[in-house]
């Protein structure tokens, strides 16, 4: 499976990752290499196999509606990692409108 | 040295009990122990020392006062960095959450408070537990106590080097694909993954949802089950956690084993079997049958399979857990000037190479047009991978395998080709896939004196017979009595 | 212009489902709590945190799934929807992508006077993101804030099938939509405070051909008339541009509400790819007959049945009918009236309705109240239209009552006796009224008598005056008819 730098650039944009020239080309070649190695499972005949996509087979786990307040302790510890705040605010970069959704 | 740190688990928690020592003493003990190792070993990301000792004087007080008291009342254990303990560090051994404080106590440490275990530090990993070595870690990687030269494992490396070099007499480790059997069987100890489902995931950082399991790390078999006891059981808030009653593992775990059926996959006995496992695993085969277990060839047809469909699942399912890590609520923030490359920034320098590679090849396989072709077929071929287990659970009580194709392999010797890298995990990803659970227990050394695991695997929720079997074949050998050199 | 080419519409609303708490956590989702308080561990996304369903969440979606003749799914699963946005703290939402709860529903309008029925294609359970702050008052930020109480409250999507054909029709979906969940209560519907949220999908194409044209996407409208003014707006747009001979690109244009006009955000080419796949951390929804069956019994009668309860029950004309279901308080606040009426009085449903429309809603209008907040209560208004039946008040002594009743909060019963504004029913003392009234008109009396019917106009004026608008005006009538024989 080859995988293109292109495919690479449009990953890590999704991925929000950025890397330098020189990794990106290296981790082009790793994920080929990888890619190519898992391409294996397309010798399985899975036609009449339904998809397992949990780790265990439960169903209807749910709670009640009844509210839990975070003590303050729990809130001001959560502040605390904050990177920047302003006020009871957590700050961040501006956004603009047409960055995303 | 002092024979405190040799102790097990469950005689500390008798001696403290009977007040023959007290929590401080051992505390203190395991300590110094770590102070005087650790700077070679490295076992440890931080030494909780003062909360450990508050800790400690704690349980002291209440076995004073004829309070009722843990399961684990006054004993140490080490924690691995990936789970949160409220108003301590948790790294992940990453760079993005060097400065993390957890607001939060995971369920199994609000369990473990419970049961009067005392905290005595946080222990290294492959960053976001992504790895076999420890080498992932962005800050050190963790030697193996029994030759420094090589890894001690992972991605649990620093709580099995932590148990092996008789730091902490318990620890807490996870696993995704092998990250508590792996190092458990490069370091010579006791590591089991539950059964997914038996152990609230809640506070231990996300790697792949559905693959994770906390479990305990130990020196004994009996200590497992101990450990196990206290932390396994249903949680409200794990919506994966499974109503099934927990027995008392310690209970039934001195069971005679005769006419235990036995599975010996016929995938796992192969060409390119290191030949001092490959021996182990046959004297331990022999021990078995001394003590009346049969051996049954089975088939588990899908096994070649397993690296490649784990390594889609994990990184498609780690591709969205770490997406969290962007520098806005917590964590790394590289300063930009706009928002955009302010997550790129921060994320492409916050994490270390092979999770970038791993959320770039979950990306990757859940992005359009090749969702059906990897994620989707993964999801499928799992489905079979799981049917060969539940094939092979209708002729045998257990699985036995060798943990891992090598001794631990020397720092260094596959960090260069992650693909090589993702093959020593060949043995430990079937079990994570089929959520079974699974075990490695120490039988025997290499020529070069580096231990050597055998894993065994059972039916799901049926911990008992596991424990069962890996207590007879302990009582038959000396593997737990031996310790390393440093 | 217009006529050469077809509009097709198709809506997706998120309507914010009514629990207590967050969707996947215990935070409050109160409204008007403090920024950052209704905050924990899960819902900010902190390392290590696990969702857990909140099932009131899940009941009122299937209740509202019912109500809109959805059929509902055995089994349901939730996704993980992937982009990076500051207000999202996982980075994901957790939505449905592949088994929703429920497909296949339909909701009846009106449509140039004849039902139309609108499809559902599906509603699904998913989180709500945070609010990010761009302006503290009138100061711009040069960074955003972000507020976490709204994250994670959970919200139904309501998606429709492209079936309608005018902004107007889309305005009449939404109506009937809000109207119909704010009966069955699943949500506020409080579009100020962004409780019911509508995206537009529009596309136009020549009339009589089959496939869709390129449609846009339209977000930021705050009101059903903003909804249908950016949709009139933008199939203006959209005819002129492919007459002009160009092309209709798909994308995402907002609404400028103070330009009124639609502008491009994004176009589709670098739009999101979203890397779906089901949330491993939470387990399937498997909702059997029984559950289905329990809370369908809660479903009160809908719009539609009660209208046609409200023409054959009480004969009220379908005009009056569909004014007084617009709105459930409306029609509860109706029948509430209706049933403290005296039970002899006649014709009272309809004139309850007249009332109500046209008095008591006009009046509430000014003083810009809602029904709920109406002065005079149901019981009230009830009682008073009782009072103008059975006679005890004339018409227009009901007008002075219903004043004061606006503005005291009284009940008509205390405020005509307060203030003595009983009709005065009695034949002697209407008699003698008369004669006075009479004998003080000569003039009115001899025209009258001479055959000039309408000069008794003038006289019973004067009985009027005289008995202070008590006297009933018929047997005043009747009265000087008689004397004046």
């Amino acid at each position: 499976m080859e995988i293109s730098k292109k495919d690479v650039d449009y990953v890590a944009s999704l991925a929000r990752l950025e890397f330098n020239e020189k990794d990106k080309e290296s981790l082009t070649q790793q994920l080929g290499s990888i890619l190519n190695y898992i391409e294996k499972i397309k010798e399985v005949d899975t036609s009449k196999i339904e998809p397992t996509s949990h780790g265990a087979s439960g169903e209807n786990f749910w709670r009640e509606d009844k509210v839990i307040k975070s003590s303050q302790k729990t809130i001001d510890a959560i502040f605390k990692n904050a990177p920047d705040k302003e006020a009871d605010f957590f700050k961040v970069k501006k956004v603009m409108d047409t960055e995303e959704e | 040295m002092n024979e405190i740190i040799k102790m097990s688990a469950t005689t500390l928690a008798e001696k403290i009990k009977n007040k023959e020592l007290s929590s401080v003493e051992v505390t203190k003990a395991f300590i110094k122990r770590a102070k005087e190792t650790d700077p070679k070993i490295k076992a440890y990301i931080s030494i909780t020392e003062e909360y450990a000792i508050n800790q400690a004087e704690e349980s002291d007080k209440k076995i004073a006062s004829g309070a009722e008291t843990g399961e684990l009342e006054g004993v140490p254990i080490a924690i691995k960095d990936n789970i949160l303990i409220e108003n301590i560090k948790m790294t992940a051994s990453s760079k993005i959450l060097e400065n993390y404080t957890a607001p939060y106590d995971a369920t199994v440490i609000e369990k473990l408070k419970k049961a009067g275990a005392v905290f005595i530090g946080k222990t290294n990993l492959d960053e976001f537990a992504m790895g076999s070595s420890t080498e992932n870690s962005a800050f050190f990687t963790t030697k193996n106590p029994w030759n420094t030269e090589h890894i001690p494992g992972g991605s649990s490396g620093g709580s099995a080097s932590a148990v092996s070099a008789m730091t902490a007499p318990l620890a807490l480790g996870t696993d995704t694909g092998g990250s508590i059997r792996q190092p458990a069987s490069c370091c010579g100890i006791v590591g089991l993954k539950p059964t997914y489902g038996r152990v609230s995931r809640f506070g231990a950082v996300a790697f792949a949802s559905s693959l994770d399991q906390i479990g305990p790390m130990s020196k004994t078999v009996e200590d497992s089950a101990l450990l196990l006891n206290v932390i396994a059981g249903f949680d409200k808030k794990d919506s994966t956690s499974i109503n099934v009653p927990v027995p008392d593992y310690l209970e039934t775990i001195k069971q005679d084993i005769k006419g235990l059926k036995i599975g010996l996959p016929k995938e796992y006995f192969i060409d390119g079997l290191d030949s001092d496992v490959k021996k182990s695993i046959e004297k331990a085969i022999e021990i078995y049958k001394k003590a009346g277990a049969e051996f049954v060839e089975i088939s588990l047809p899908h096994t070649d399979y397993a690296v490649a469909v784990y390594y889609i699942i994990c990184c498609s399912e780690a591709s969205a857990n770490l997406a969290r890590y962007d520098g806005v609520r917590y964590g790394f923030r590289a300063e930009c000037d706009n928002l955009l490359d302010e997550y790129q920034k921060s994320r492409g320098q916050g994490f270390g190479p092979e999770v970038k590679r791993r959320i770039m090849l979950g990306t990757y396989a859940l992005s359009a047009g090749y969702y059906d072709a990897y994620y989707g077929k993964a999801q499928k071929v799992r489905t079979l991978i799981k049917q060969d287990f539940e094939n092979a659970f209708k002729k045998v009580d257990l699985i036995l395998t060798p943990s891992a194709p090598t001794p631990a392999f020397k720092i260094g010797e596959k960090s260069s080709d992650p693909l090589q890298m993702y093959l020593s995990d060949i043995f430990t990803i079937s079990c994570n896939l089929a959520a079974v659970p699974g075990m490695s227990i120490p039988c025997g050394f290499s020529e070069k004196g580096i231990p050597i695991g055998m894993q065994l695997l059972a039916r799901n929720f049926d911990e008992q017979t596991m424990f069962k079997a890996a207590y007879s074949y302990q009582q038959a050998t000396e593997w737990h009595k031996q310790f390393p050199n440093i | 212009m217009k006529n050469k080419y077809e509009v097709v519409i198709g809506l997706e609303v998120h309507s914010q489902i009514k629990t207590e708490t967050k969707v996947f956590c215990n935070c409050s989702t109160d409204f008007h709590s403090q920024p950052n308080t209704n905050i924990c561990p899960v819902c900010t996304g902190q390392p290590g945190v696990l969702p857990v369903l909140n099932k009131k969440a899940v009941e009122l979606l299937v209740k509202t799934a019912l109500a809109l003749d959805c059929s509902i799914n055995k089994k349901s699963v939730f996704a993980r929807k992937q982009y990076f946005y500051p207000d999202l703290p996982k980075n994901y939402q957790i939505s449905q992508y592949e088994l929703p709860f429920a497909e296949h529903g339909k909701l009846n309008i009106s449509a140039d006077g004849k039902i139309k029925s609108i499809g559902i294609t599906r509603i699904h359970l998913e989180e709500d993101a945070g609010k990010l702050l761009h302006e503290i008052g009138s100061r711009q930020l040069d960074c955003s804030l972000a507020d976490y109480n709204r994250t994670g409250i959970p919200l139904m999507e309501i998606v429709s099938e492209p079936d309608m054909r005018s902004p107007q029709e889309a305005a009449a979906y939404l109506t009937a939509l809000k109207n119909l969940i704010e009966y069955i209560e699943t949500s506020d519907c409080n579009m100020e405070e962004g409780k019911f949220r509508c995206d537009a999908n529009i596309s136009i194409r020549p009339v009589g051909q089959k496939e869709f044209g390129t449609k846009a996407e339209l977000k930021n409208m705050n009101s059903i008339s903003g909804v249908e003014e950016a949709l009139e707006y933008e199939v203006q747009r959209q005819i002129e541009t492919v007459e002009n001979g160009g092309k209709i690109i798909q994308e995402t244009r907002t609404w400028d509400p103070n330009e009124k006009i639609t502008k491009s955000m994004r176009s589709k080419e670098n739009a999101h790819d979203y890397r779906y796949f089901p949330d491993p951390d939470l387990v399937p929804v498997n909702l059997d007959d029984v559950f289905i069956e329990n809370i369908k019994i809660t479903i009160p009668e809908l719009p539609e049945k009660r209208k046609e309860r409200l023409i054959q029950e009480y004969g009220l004309p379908e005009y009056d009918a569909n004014v007084i279901i617009s709105d459930k308080a409306l029609v509860n606040f109706y029948e509430d009236a209706l049933n403290n009426t005296a039970k002899d009085a006649e014709n009272i449903p309809k004139l309850i309705a007249n009332w109500l429309t046209t008095e008591l809603l006009g009046k509430l209008n000014n003083a810009k109240l809602t029904i709920k907040e109406s002065p005079v209560k149901a019981e009230y208004l009830g009682q008073l239209v009782s009072f103008i039946s059975k006679g005890t008040i004339s018409g227009k002594i009901a007008k002075t009552v219903f004043e004061e009743m606006f503005n005291t909060n009284k009940d008509p019963e205390t405020i005509i006796k307060e203030k003595g504004l009983v009709q005065i029913s009695d034949e002697n003392e209407i008699i003698k009224i008369c004669q006075e009234a009479a004998d003080e008109s000569p003039k009115a009396v001899a025209e009258y008598k001479s055959g000039k019917e309408r000069a008794l106009g003038a006289i019973v004026g004067l009985v009027m005056k005289k008995s202070k608008g008590k006297a009933n005006p018929q047997m005043v009538n009747k009265i000087l008819a008689d004397l004046l024989k």
